[in-house]
């Protein structure tokens, strides 16, 4: 796949077809690659990189690319594709600036996942059939690939590519996902229970905003938590109720704009599951207002902006016993 | 050099803890080290470094400066600073201990800061050799030993024992205190350190630090390369609050119209607010923040400091950056305006 990336980038910018190319570039190991853009052939052959470590979703850069002039091309993985047409629905992304390769995914590794395996000095990692060959500086290991891939990836929920220019490989379907398992433990729990498992996730936090800057729901020119004026801090877990209620805001703010793209959880420095209370909701709008997936589509309301006479009242918290 | 079975490592620390508050790297509820206060039953992490630095003990994220009580138009001053007991902190890695150096320099320098002070001058340091460096340490770089590390009491363990040497005047006091170390040759540790030299050879990052130097800073700060580097920066805070040795800071308050809370707490120049004055944000872009704060700790600092790196290379910003961009490619990236 790689190759084949590689070529069709190196095709496009040389035919001028864009004149630049959105991807990952390879960095010190392996594992470490960061979004970047390519402006010529040489760049590309010289450093493009994608890997089952590419899980970046390179979405939320096309709202400036696509401003910068000319015509960029993106490679958006299936998920990816659902943050590009939500944004692309909300008016944020020029589409016609931007020429969208898709990329079939087979799940996206977490080096986080193969250190908590207990590989320490990982210098190199291979796929080898169902398993992840690991090289250390202490030996080789063998793990299984299914269980080092990000949390979003062990329950992907569609392999379908929504919005494409061209499709590199094979379109895929919506598959099933059990993604609201621990949605559904949790609901299980009685309210103080909960509470106390939220308090303690949310006690991690460091206030270094990595889940909502990286987030393409989060899209705002100027974040409110941003402001000075505003009399919150936006920097400091300098109040345990601030730094709780910054991620339930942050959650009811993308609530039915949230394509579940993982995000979140991904690039938090603390591990804090984030992606959770995105879920919940996402499941209480599937629940109360019926199943809506955002960035499927660019026609349909948002559950959050229609509004029928049948919609739930905030009584309904009453009869659903607290959940 | 001392030492004492690893089996009685819990009674270690609990001699310890009844005499200081003693913090350990041990897994929090999400498998990550931290230093923790330790608590019977708590068990040393088997990880390397922890995922925040222990600048945190010395320099936390948020600390009180003082309270202000407002009634009419009557202000109340109230001092609200803490006592410091003293502290122990067992298994600081040489990497953070050279953090700590770091941070003297910018903190107990005229005007002292006479918080991070009290804190300093209420812990011991107990350093613990590294055997198992991960791919992203380079603190040999920066001409660590971690199989030496500095600290006011320097630890191996190796196979069944903990060795133990007293390096300072305190260390040596809370060695006193603790007799179940006995006294011993330095042949395993030596041997240890042998073994773990030769991985640390066959480390892949050695950073090339020539030429970042005053007689460079100025192509290094218009070089071009800043653009591709900054382009893809969440402008994220998480490299300045992983890293060990940022000491940047912001004094806010909380005012609830009648009592108000001053305090300070971390900021990070990868912010859009950082030394945010009435004419403006004089770093207007991500580009500005970012080479901010790579020229500090590559350039600025050890200008200021006869030589001294901002930067350990203890390799959190390597391993917690979302999107992969730290230190390591920057130095290398700007390799070719220092040749």
């Amino acid at each position: 796949m790689q190759e084949r990336l590689k070529k069709k980038a190196v095709e496009l910018l040389k035919s001028g077809t864009v004149d630049r190319v959105l991807g990952w570039k390879s960095g010190e190991f392996f594992y470490d690659l960061t979004p970047a853009v390519f402006e010529t052939a040489e760049e590309v052959e010289r450093n493009f990189r994608f890997s089952p470590f590419s899980g970046a979703n390179l979405s939320k850069y096309c709202i400036a690319e696509s401003r910068k002039g000319g015509k960029v091309a993106v490679f958006l993985k299936p998920c990816d594709s659902f943050s590009f047409q939500q944004l692309c629905k909300e008016h944020r992304i020029l589409r016609e600036n931007v020429y969208i390769l898709g990329v079939p995914c087979d799940g996206m590794c977490d080096v986080e996942k193969i250190r908590d395996a207990g590989c320490i000095g990982i210098t190199e990692v291979r796929e080898d059939g169902e398993n992840l060959l690991a090289e250390t500086l202490y030996g080789t290991v063998s793990l299984p690939r299914k269980q080092m891939l990000l949390e979003r990836c062990a329950v992907c929920k569609s392999k379908r590519i929504v919005i494409f220019d061209e499709l590199l490989g094979d379109q895929g379907e919506d598959i099933p996902s059990d993604r609201f398992r621990e949605v559904e433990r949790l609901e299980a729990m009685a309210p103080e229970e909960r509470f106390t498992f939220w308090r303690s996730e949310l006690s991690r936090c460091i206030r270094c905003n990595a889940c909502r800057n990286v987030c393409p729901a989060c899209s705002c020119e100027k974040c409110v938590f941003d402001n000075p004026q505003s009399g919150v801090q936006n920097k400091a877990p300098a109040d345990p109720f601030e730094e709780n209620l910054f991620h339930i805001i942050r959650a009811f703010h993308v609530a039915g704009r949230c394509t579940d793209c993982g995000e979140c959880s991904r690039v938090c420095p603390q591990k804090i599951p984030l992606h959770l209370l995105n879920r919940k909701l996402i499941r209480d709008m599937n629940e109360l207002y019926g199943p809506y997936q955002a960035g499927a589509d660019m026609d349909s309301l948002p559950p959050m902006t229609a509004y029928t006479l049948d919609d739930a009242e905030p009584s309904i918290v009453y009869a659903r016993g607290g959940k | 050099m001392k030492k004492m079975p690893l089996s009685q490592l819990s009674s270690l620390f609990s001699a310890i803890s009844e005499l200081e508050t003693l913090y350990i790297p041990a897994d929090d509820s999400a498998s990550q080290a931290h230093f923790t206060p330790w608590t019977q039953g708590m068990e040393l992490t088997r990880k390397g470094n922890t995922a925040r630095s222990p600048k945190d003990l010395f320099f936390p994220q948020v600390e009180g400066l003082v309270n202000f009580k407002v009634s009419g138009k009557s202000i109340e001053i109230l001092e609200n600073r803490p006592e410091n007991a003293p502290f122990v902190v067992f298994g600081v890695r040489a990497c953070d201990c050279r953090s700590f150096y770091i941070l003297d320099r910018v903190f107990l320098t005229e005007q002292k800061d006479t918080f991070y002070e009290s804190r300093r001058k209420a812990a011991t340091i107990v350093a613990l050799a590294c055997t198992r460096p991960a791919e992203t340490c380079f603190c040999g770089s920066f001409g660590i030993d971690p199989t030496d590390p500095k600290g006011d009491v320097s630890c191996w363990i190796e196979e069944a024992f903990l060795y133990w040497r007293a390096n300072t005047e305190k260390g040596q006091a809370l060695t006193d205190k603790l007799p179940m170390l006995v006294s011993c040759d330095d042949l395993a540790v030596k041997a240890q350190q042998a073994r773990t030299k030769e991985i640390l050879r066959r480390l892949p990052i050695k950073l090339d630090l020539e030429g970042f130097d005053r007689e460079h800073m100025l192509s290094l700060f218009n070089a071009p390369q800043w653009d591709s580097l900054s382009e893809s920066c969440l402008g994220c805070g998480t490299c300045t609050f992983v890293c060990p040795t940022c000491q940047c800071y912001d004094v806010q308050e909380f005012n609830d119209g009648e009592k108000i809370r001053r305090f300070r707490c971390w900021d990070s120049c990868m912010y859009a607010d950082f030394t945010l004055m009435s004419a403006g944000q004089p770093r207007p872009t991500q580009k500005e923040r970012f080479r901010q704060r790579f020229m500090h700790k590559l350039c600025y600092f050890p200008n200021n400091n006869d030589g001294l790196f901002g930067c350990t290379g203890c390799g959190r910003c390597l391993q917690k950056c979302p999107i992969h961009m730290n230190i390591v490619k920057v130095a290398n990236a700007l390799k070719e305006v220092v040749k």
